[in-house]
């Protein structure tokens, strides 16, 4: 029974498989929707195809601002998360000092809490001090959550390289702040930009934390979450589509010209 | 023993080398840890802190409140809330294991079989990423809908009636019913799962697979004694990685569940943001933020790996 054989040889594949359709087809949905003319307020039924949404993304009152917003907040977080968690990733790898358990631990910790616990307890914070909830907060708030992370991924990076660039850079009498920048940052560039990415990633999308610190402020993930209790404009799918093609792009795109560098280098 | 046909071992580097030599200022690590340390002192720790004086303050928001030590608040709070403490942690669980059952072939094609497709695959489970969460979770409204072909297609098949006597579906409806929840938490944390698992299993060395065949394992006890084993850490991480958040989860209950499925995530939403009672909602986060660190320490101890990061 070739069949049955071909089957069982290749079931861990068709599973596999099987689980990828299920993560992207909520994708094909949203890209599919995003062609729709919903005839009520909410844009989960199919009713006709339309190029409508695609030809005038903005034209729903407040998502546009909240896209450019939540862009700014990533953008601005992910600079204070990736300087901040660099320098600690840094000091962790090539130091020794005093309290290093109870640092790691205050690295690893926002990491494994429920968000809801963060976003609850900064709140109570900032009520506390009086603060006015808005685009600060969220900001501050932002950078708290992805630090940790940019911390893991520099760290990953920077504990896998030689050690011995270093002394060899110093051996050729560069000063320590030559050696810095000419050997060790750019080893360190992979790990810092993964971070980095990581963080612009977590920032944008985040909901939980910023639900609770935003006050009246509106973030595009707000802007979602609002219409998903008002009716959901179809140009929601317009954006949700573009930004899924754009990071496609953008890693086959880098993906293509650091292969061409390899082969360069051959 | 080494023999002198073998190839010398590669050059270790000595522990001399290998840590660098300190440079000047011993002061330095301090100054780099200063301000991230700081920021998380203020804005992680501190908050932390907070919270727990207002779980034990008692008072209005016309009047404010004051700590009174208030600790029946905790056993308030409990009493009242412990269906959805118990639905959060039984919701994210069933999420783990369908997550773990769904990942690990999927991590394993990634790792084993994929050849050159795998960068390709390994884009397309991080792409959905960059598509708001949210707008995804909405995507699910429609692929569930009454009269959309996976609810038609189940109720053909009679599954519905399976699940409507598990009580994890009602009538001929998915959505607002448990398994809508479960599945939205499950395809939410997928990759929390993959990524991790895949990490792990990248690492082990095909030959292991190799030796299992040629000492007559067939696949299926190679996978049980060798690659199993070996990708326990990637299990554990991923395991952590979807159950915790998944048990803070709002977002899922709210968006495709109705009120017989609210979390406790949505309880201290709703008291936070809408109900105004800073007490009771700091202590079911309190409660939250105990029961998980708990769960995880315990959890981390059995499975014994320790080093997670």
């Amino acid at each position: 029974m070739p069949f049955v054989n071909w089957f069982r040889r290749n079931l861990v594949v068709i599973a596999g498989l099987l689980t990828l359709g299920y993560l992207l087809l909520p994708n094909v949905v949203v890209t599919v929707f995003s062609f729709n003319k919903p005839k009520g307020r909410f844009n989960y039924q199919w009713q006709q195809f339309s190029t409508e949404a695609w030809k005038d993304p903005c034209g729903v009152a407040g998502m546009c601002g909240s896209l450019s917003l939540s862009l700014q907040i990533a953008f601005w977080a992910t600079l204070g998360a990736t300087v901040l968690g660099t320098m600690i990733a840094f000091a962790l790898v090539r130091y020794r000092f005093r309290a290093r358990g109870a640092v790691n631990s205050l690295i690893f910790l926002p990491m494994a809490m429920p968000e809801v616990v963060m976003a609850a307890s900064l709140l109570t914070l900032f009520l506390n001090l009086g603060a006015q909830l808005g685009f600060w907060t969220v900001l501050i708030a932002h950078i708290m959550f992805c630090l940790s992370f940019v911390v893991t991924a520099v760290k990953a990076r920077v504990m896998s390289m030689d050690p011995r660039l270093e002394q060899a850079a110093q051996d050729l009498y560069a000063g320590p702040a030559q050696t810095f920048l000419r050997v060790t940052l750019p080893i360190a560039a992979p790990g810092i930009a993964a971070g980095a990415l990581l963080a612009f990633a977590l920032s944008f999308d985040d909901f939980i934390i910023t639900n609770f610190n935003a006050g009246s402020t509106v973030t595009f993930p707000m802007f979602v979450w609002g219409s998903a209790q008002r009716g959901t404009p179809v140009q929601i799918n317009v954006i949700g589509t573009a930004m899924f093609l754009v990071a496609v792009l953008f890693v086959l795109t880098s993906m293509v010209i650091s292969n061409r560098r390899n082969r360069q280098k051959a | 023993m080494a023999t002198l046909t073998e190839a010398p071992p590669p050059l270790a580097p000595t522990a001399a080398e290998k840590k660098p030599p300190r440079k000047r200022g011993r002061w330095t690590p301090y100054w780099l840890l200063l301000p991230g340390l700081l920021w998380l002192l203020v804005f992680f720790a501190l908050p932390m802190i907070y919270q727990a004086s207002t779980s034990v303050q008692t008072g209005s928001l016309e009047e404010g409140y004051k700590v009174t030590w208030h600790f029946a608040t905790y056993w308030d709070a409990l009493s009242e809330y412990w269906p959805q403490f118990l639905r959060s942690v039984l919701y994210a669980a069933s999420a783990t294991v369908l997550c773990l059952v769904l990942g690990y072939p999927l991590a394993y094609l990634i790792a084993f079989r994929a050849g050159r497709w795998r960068n390709l695959i390994m884009i397309l489970v991080i792409a959905p990423f960059f598509t708001s969460f949210l707008i995804r979770t909405l995507a699910w409204k429609t692929i569930l809908a009454d009269s959309g072909p996976v609810v038609g297609v189940l109720n053909t098949l009679h599954v519905l009636d399976v699940t409507s006597w598990l009580g994890w579906t009602a009538g001929d409806r998915v959505l607002a019913t448990p398994l809508a929840v479960v599945c939205g938490l499950t395809y939410n944390f997928l990759p929390f799962m993959v990524l991790p698992l895949y990490t792990s299993l990248e690492r082990i060395d095909g030959r292991l697979h190799e030796a299992a065949g040629d000492l007559y394992a067939r696949p299926i006890t190679t996978f049980r004694k060798v690659t199993f084993p070996l990708s326990m850490p990637g299990v554990v991480s991923g395991t952590l990685l979807t159950f915790i958040p998944a048990a803070g989860d709002y977002v899922n209950a709210e968006l495709l569940g109705s009120t017989d499925t609210r979390m406790i995530g949505n309880v201290i939403q709703t008291q936070f943001l809408r109900v105004l009672d800073y007490p009771t909602a700091a202590a079911l986060s309190f409660i939250l933020m105990a029961a998980i660190l708990f769960m995880v320490t315990f959890y981390i101890r059995r499975s014994g790996t320790e080093d997670l990061v």
